[in-house]
Formats: C-alpha cells, sequence, structure tokens
C-alpha cells in the first residue's frame, strides 16, 4: 500500500524500505493510539498496514470454528472484513461531504488505528470466556468493552476533531460513536460454542 | 453555510451563529416559481405558516444559486450535506414534535434539503432494531438452559435493505405522483425530491427510541409505544404533504394521505414486528425462528 511520507534525503530514489522500519513505524502509531495526544504523526504519515493487522485480527477472533460458524448466525470472517472497511469509508466520505480538510486515506488510516482498543478488548474477552461462564463473567466483559469503547472514541476524536469546521464536529463524530458501538457490540455478544 | 433572516423569528439561530454570512432580503420580491395569480397573503394566517409563502420566495431565489456545480463533481454533493449541528436537532425536533399547522418543510427544512439527516437516521434505525431485537429476544429466554444466545447479524442486513428502499423508493414515487398531478391540477404547493426524501427521512426517527423501548417484553407497552410512533411520524407526513393535494380532487388527496399513512403503518408492522416478535434461536442442533408468545 502506498506510503505517504517519502525517505528523507532521498527523493528520488525507489528503493524499498527495510521491514523493520515500516513495524516500527506501525509500532509507534499503535503506541499514539494507546496514549492519544494532540499529535500530527497518525495523520502525517498515514499507512493503511496498522488497519488491516487489525482488521484481520479481530476477523479471525470474531469468527467462530467452521463446524457451528455457519448455524449460528454470527459473523463470518468477510462479514466483519466488510464492516469495518465498510463502515470506515462511509465514515470518511461523511466528513469530506460536511467540509472537513482531512484526506481520505489519512481518515481510514486513523479510523482504522482506533480499532487497537476494542481488538485488545476481543482478546481479554477471549480469555475471561475461558473461565466460568455466569453473571460475573458477563460483568467482567462488559466493563472491559464499554472501558476500550470509550478509548477508542477518545482516540479517533483527538485526531479526527480539529479537521471538521467548529459547527459541524458534532455532525462528523456521531457516525465515529455508532461505527466503534457496533464492533463494541459483536465484541460482547461473541459467544463460542 | 448562508443564512436568512426573515420575520419567523430566527434571530435565536443567527444569535447561535454569530460568524455565519447573512443576508438580508428586504420586501417582498417576484418568485418565478410562484403560480400566477396567486394572491398573496390570502386564506388566513394558518395558510402562511403551512405555505410558508413570506419566506419561500426568500429562499427559492438562494436556493437557485447554490446547487450550480455539475453533478459529476464532489461539490454537487457536498451542497447535500450543507448543515449545522443546529440545524439537524432542530429538524430532528420537529419531526419529534409535529405542531398543528407547521409545515415540516417549510418551517425547517427551508429549500435546504439535506442528505446527512436521512442517511444516518436510517442506519442509526437498522441498527437499533437489530440489536433491540438481539436483546429483547436473549432476555426472553434467560435462564432457560437448552437456549443458545444467536447473534442474528443476518437480520442487520435485511433490516438495512427494507428501511433504506422504504427511505428512498416511497418519496420517489410519491414525488413522481405529485409532479403528475401538478401537470394536471394547479398547487400551490409543490416539494422537490430532496425535500420529500428529507421529510421521510426525519420522520423515521421517532422510531429510534420506539425500537430502543421496545426491548421491554409486555405486549401492551409495545403496541402502545407503536401506536404513539405511528401517530407522531404519520401526522408529520400527512401535515407536510396535505397542502401539496390539497388543491387536487377531493378523492384524489383523501387517498394520497390515506395511501402515505397505510404505507408507514406496513413499514412499523412489517419490519418491527417481525424482527422483535419472531425469534430465531439455536435449540439443540440448527436454527429455528417461530413466532413469539
Amino acid at each position: 500500500m502506498a506510503k505517504a511520507a517519502e525517505s528523507s534525503g532521498d527523493p528520488g530514489t525507489t528503493s524499498p524500505r527495510p521491514l523493520m522500519r515500516d513495524l516500527k513505524a506501525v509500532g509507534k502509531k499503535f503506541m499514539h493510539v494507546l496514549y492519544p495526544r494532540k499529535s500530527n504523526t497518525l495523520l502525517r504519515d498515514w499507512d493503511l498496514w496498522g488497519p488491516l493487522i487489525l482488521c484481520v485480527t479481530l476477523a479471525l477472533m470474531l469468527q467462530r470454528s467452521s463446524v457451528d460458524s455457519e448455524k449460528d448466525g454470527g459473523p463470518q470472517f468477510a462479514e466483519v472484513f466488510v464492516i469495518v472497511w465498510f463502515g470506515a469509508v462511509t465514515i470518511t466520505l461523511n466528513s469530506k461531504l460536511l467540509g472537513g480538510n482531512i484526506s481520505f486515506f489519512q481518515s481510514l488510516c486513523v479510523l482504522g488505528y482506533c480499532i487497537l482498543p476494542l481488538t485488545v478488548a476481543m482478546l481479554v474477552c477471549r480469555l475471561v470466556l475461558l473461565a466460568e461462564p455466569g453473571p460475573i463473567n458477563f460483568m467482567v466483559r462488559l466493563f472491559v468493552v464499554i472501558v476500550m469503547f470509550a478509548w477508542s472514541i477518545v482516540a479517533s476524536t483527538a485526531f479526527l476533531a480539529d479537521s471538521q469546521p467548529p459547527n459541524r464536529k458534532a455532525l462528523a463524530i456521531y457516525p465515529v460513536f455508532l461505527f466503534y458501538f457496533v464492533i463494541s457490540w459483536m465484541i460482547l455478544t461473541f459467544t463460542p460454542q | 453555510g448562508l443564512q436568512l433572516l426573515s420575520e419567523f423569528g430566527d434571530e435565536a439561530t443567527s444569535a447561535a451563529n454569530p460568524g455565519a454570512t447573512t443576508i438580508h432580503i428586504e420586501g417582498p420580491s417576484e418568485s418565478p416559481t410562484h403560480q400566477p395569480g396567486l394572491p398573496r397573503g390570502s386564506g388566513g394566517e394558518e395558510d402562511d405558516e403551512l405555505l410558508g409563502n413570506d419566506d419561500s420566495d426568500k429562499t427559492e431565489l438562494l436556493a437557485g444559486q447554490k446547487k450550480s456545480s455539475p453533478f459529476w463533481t464532489f461539490e454537487y454533493y457536498q451542497t447535500f450535506f450543507d448543515v449545522d449541528t443546529y440545524q439537524v436537532f432542530d429538524r430532528i425536533k420537529g419531526s419529534v414534535l409535529p405542531i398543528p399547522g407547521k409545515n415540516f418543510v417549510r418551517l425547517y427544512i427551508r429549500s435546504n434539503p439535506d442528505l446527512y439527516g436521512p442517511f444516518w437516521i436510517c442506519a442509526t434505525l437498522v441498527f437499533a432494531i437489530a440489536i433491540s431485537g438481539n436483546l429483547s429476544n436473549f432476555l426472553i429466554h434467560l435462564g432457560e438452559k437448552t437456549y443458545h444466545y444467536v447473534p442474528e447479524f443476518r437480520k442487520v442486513s435485511i433490516a438495512a435493505t427494507i428501511i433504506y428502499a422504504y427511505a428512498w423508493l416511497v418519496p420517489l414515487a410519491l414525488w413522481g405522483f405529485l409532479m403528475w398531478r401538478n401537470s394536471k391540477v394547479v398547487n400551490i404547493v409543490s416539494y422537490s425530491f430532496l425535500e420529500t426524501v428529507c421529510v421521510y427521512g426525519y420522520s423515521l426517527f421517532i422510531y429510534i427510541p420506539t425500537a430502543v423501548l421496545w426491548i421491554i417484553p409486555q405486549k401492551a407497552v409495545r403496541w402502545i409505544l407503536v401506536v404513539i410512533a405511528l401517530g407522531i411520524s404519520g401526522s408529520v407526513l400527512a401535515m407536510t404533504f396535505w397542502p401539496a393535494v390539497r388543491e387536487d380532487n377531493r378523492r384524489i388527496a383523501l387517498a394520497t394521505i390515506v395511501t402515505i399513512v397505510l404505507l408507514h403503518t406496513l413499514l412499523s408492522v412489517g419490519c418491527l414486528f417481525s424482527f422483535l416478535f419472531l425469534e430465531c434461536g439455536s435449540f439443540g442442533h440448527g436454527i429455528y425462528c417461530r413466532k413469539a408468545e
């Protein structure tokens, strides 16, 4: 996938960047999501590798074993993938139509990276589900999902809010809220067979 | 966006948005879109508020200047999202509290129809119905050992298709019908296609809290909620479209309004009832759907 930033000092070369440098860039953005401050890193050096990794991880964890996945009506791998990317594209289009000055891929990048807290919540939920089922189990999962949902919203708002005209911020943020709410719902209602 | 100060108490909105550009248009002016020979101010004040005669000519003058980009540019579609937060809230408020005699289109839309409201209200409604149907099934079977919880994600795509189809196709049919009647009978009030879509989209808002409250598993409560939602939503639509058919043949006018309300009833019955009264669960092996209670 294309990168926005060229390698410094070599504007004309087309040599491929080393893998470690790419991984470090992705890791740095993960840190920026986990500790959201007003910074331009996510916007300036956008990439879609991180969102892709997170989306694949989430879709794999939300999918059940092939024996009962057909009958249970839970999300298939492709369904989760489509929901995440279709949702992100729709939100990006919405914020651009409202007059936001963020580029298409920058917005996809931010929305994709801010799924990180919810992916962590999915991991925790899967671990908690290995224990004895019951109301305590559910309350723990509910608490984790709510906290991570709030974290995702705060992180994405910190990055996206500035690019919107001031009297339309709520209109641009509401679809983000709906998007992460639906993903949180999918995580919370996940029950393994 | 541009704002117009008119005599109908826009001072509050302009005060809330001091940085916006405002344009004053003084005095009555001839608008080419008015039917010839229409006496202004006739029929009493209630008619004026329903028809919005005093400010419609000002807004239509500017409306003609707004949408000038060709339809293949991005700017053309941006004109359909030219709303501020407070405008969306006002329109939602107008759809939930219908005031008798006030026309939703003339009062709130004022030739600035937006697609933001209809699109996101439909999206929220789809998820509200799916999630609340899910939750109510879960609550009904809480404690049953053989019931295995099913997230039922297939319902989301069905709900989305039905709701979005309703929100686009019914306004299209209604607008086509009204345009056809306009060619036969002189009508004072006519709505553009986008204004029709806008009214229908915002009228669906009341179903969102209704769907959420449907988690309550009492049959009487659910019936009351549906009747209230249908009443509010249907009255917004009826009061909006009555001025557009009033000049027509009495029977056709009544038939139009009745059809509008009937289709709306069909939506609530078909969509909400089937999602909440039909439960799908896996009992042992396989998935079974059955009527609840």
